[in-house]
């Protein structure tokens, strides 16, 4: 059996992973330092830590637009080489492509895999249906809010099936009632799909809602600093969950582990300015 | 409207208890109105350039023979369309000048287009090349006219070349930059949705520099026409140049300015044309926020 079908190969590994960057002016510095992460197969892990840390870095290793400075990033088995089509990615940013509309964003993906034009649309359609935009096939991205432009990036990641699903600090730019209405969303795409999923956040209550797994990022460079295993049954309801006891207890202890390394960063910043 | 509306400090108060359709009616009356006095001052100003400029010629307070005035303008204008000059009828010569700027012109913007993309995506080779490209981009363009008159004749060739050169650096500067602008997320997320370098091009980058392309494409036109008329001036046989170059051996001042208003009247029709065309390809653009502002 090989690496590739077999389930108990983690989907995505980060193996002490380093990277560097040159700065403009040739100095060079660290963004991740000896990082190690194992995402298992169908698992939800959220990535937490200060601004500018170096989560989205992170995401960049594993599609394959970076590479590693040191260290070895794996997916499925495999080492990453080139951008591999089992990844699926939302963006923080509005990535729509805004000349095109709803249905034609949708069936981008399928299209530049060489499917029949037919096959593409009719899927397309199907997804627009299941992510509740069937009444906008036809709208372009600036004639839609922000949840539903949300919405037809989702349509168009999961339309490709990805087996590994990235997501940068997709829901930021929403508003809360929004974001919660996204979450539950997004949570019932993947129960069905079930994609290995790394959400890049700086919501602690967002990413216990929806992880299985936490892991808490050091100030730059990141490094891992915990690892929290969320033991909130599934399926949750995003909008209730909140208040429960459990879920504030697990809050507060993560989040004593957060707020030191965002206190660090924060210091760092006024230093550097 | 007093009844209704009440001015204060330019925002517009209306009395409780107005429908909306009172308030709509109102509004579209407010619209119409500024509409109106647009257009009579435009009218207004014009009215009275063409007034003063017709009286000072004629009462000898500017010279005639150099500044002519808009009534003989018009009647050699008038004539001119149709009777020509001695060599050929107007619509010869202005297909001529069109001819020579539209070749040019078409070539101009594609080879502006394929070179500006194809660098733009290229950073090794537009590094290398891009110390070229400013030498040749320094040289005003005019200078070439006599070259290519030697080069290619006094005929088509030689004002197609110049509308060619004249069209080129612009649309293709603004091409290159509009690759440049292209949104990096878009870009990362068409490849990971699995497109090619090429599909990268044609769906993310060529769309996205349209808008860049569209606004040196405008410009360009005009160009393209002076590129075709500069060219006749140095030699040709017929074109809306070579009329004025004639106009101008025999003192014909009333001539000259005649074709300068031809010559106005293809560029605006051109320039409507192709905003027309625009306003066809982005139409997922958002519409501009409308405030009254016609």
């Amino acid at each position: 059996m090989s690496d590739q079908q077999n389930p108990s190969v983690p989907a995505i590994e980060l193996i002490n992973v380093s990277r560097r960057f040159l700065s403009p002016d040739g100095k060079s510095f660290m963004t991740l330092q000896d990082f190690s992460m194992t995402v298992a197969r169908g698992e939800f892990v959220a990535l937490v830590g200060p601004t500018g840390c170096g989560k989205s870095t992170t995401l960049n290793l594993i599609t394959g637009l970076g590479r590693p400075s040191s260290g070895e990033v794996r997916v499925m088995g495999q080492p990453v080489r080139g951008i591999d089509p089992r990844v699926g990615f939302v963006f923080q940013a509005d990535a729509l492509f805004p000349w095109r509309n709803v249905i034609d964003n949708v069936a981008a993906g399928p299209l530049f895999r060489g499917r029949p034009r037919a096959e593409a649309y009719e899927a397309a359609h199907d997804w627009i249906g299941r992510v509740g935009l069937a009444k906008f096939e036809r709208h372009y991205p600036h004639q839609l809010s922000g949840g539903m432009r949300k919405r037809v990036a989702l349509a168009q990641t999961f339309i490709n099936g990805p087996e590994i699903l990235l997501m940068d600090e997709p829901f930021s730019a929403l508003d809360v009632q929004t974001r919660v209405v996204m979450h539950e969303e997004l949570l019932q795409l993947w129960s069905i799909s079930k994609a290995s999923v790394v959400f890049v956040t700086h919501d602690l209550e967002e990413a216990i809602g929806l992880a299985d797994k936490v892991y808490v990022l050091t100030a730059r460079p990141a490094t891992v600093k915990a690892i929290h295993a969320i033991d909130i049954p599934r399926p949750r309801v995003i909008s209730e969950i909140r208040y429960e006891p459990h879920f504030i207890e697990l809050s507060r202890t993560i989040w004593k582990d957060l707020r030191e390394e965002v206190q660090m960063s924060s210091d760092d910043m006024k230093s550097a300015a | 409207m007093t009844d209704i509306a009440i001015q204060s400090g330019g925002a517009i108060l209306y009395a409780p208890g107005t429908s909306d359709v009172e308030i709509e009616a109102a509004a579209r009356a407010a619209a119409l109105q500024r509409k109106r006095t647009v257009i009579f001052w435009r009218c207004f100003i014009l009215a009275v350039m063409l007034g003063a400029w017709e009286v000072t010629a004629r009462t000898g307070i500017i010279d005639a023979f150099f500044y002519s005035y808009p009534s003989a303008i018009a009647e050699r204008l008038y004539e001119l369309v149709l009777e020509g000059t001695d060599e050929a009828p107007l619509w010869y010569h202005l297909w001529i000048t069109m001819e020579e700027a539209l070749i040019g012109f078409f070539f101009g913007s594609v080879f502006g287009i394929v070179f500006g993309v194809a660098l733009g995506r290229n950073r090794m080779a537009s590094d290398v090349l891009s110390v070229y490209i400013k030498v040749l981009n320094a040289i005003p363009r005019v200078v070439l006219a006599p070259i290519f008159i030697l080069l290619f004749g006094f005929g088509l060739w030689s004002k197609v070349a110049l509308s060619f050169i004249m069209v080129f650096f612009v649309v293709f500067s603004n091409a290159f930059q509009g690759v440049l602008e292209a949104d990096r997320a878009m870009i990362a997320n068409a490849q990971i949705l699995g497109a090619s370098p090429w599909q990268v091009t044609r769906s993310v980058i060529i769309p996205s520099a349209m808008s860049w392309i569209f606004a040196s494409l405008h410009i360009s036109f005009g160009f393209a026409i002076v590129g075709a008329i500069v060219g006749e001036f140095i030699g040709a046989r017929y074109g809306i140049g070579f009329i004025i170059q004639t106009a101008r051996g025999v003192h014909d001042t009333a001539e000259m300015y005649a074709s300068i208003v031809i010559i106005v009247v293809v560029v605006l029709t051109a320039e409507y044309l192709m905003t027309l065309l625009e306003q066809r390809l982005a139409r997922w653009r958002p519409a501009p926020v409308g405030d009254g502002h016609e």
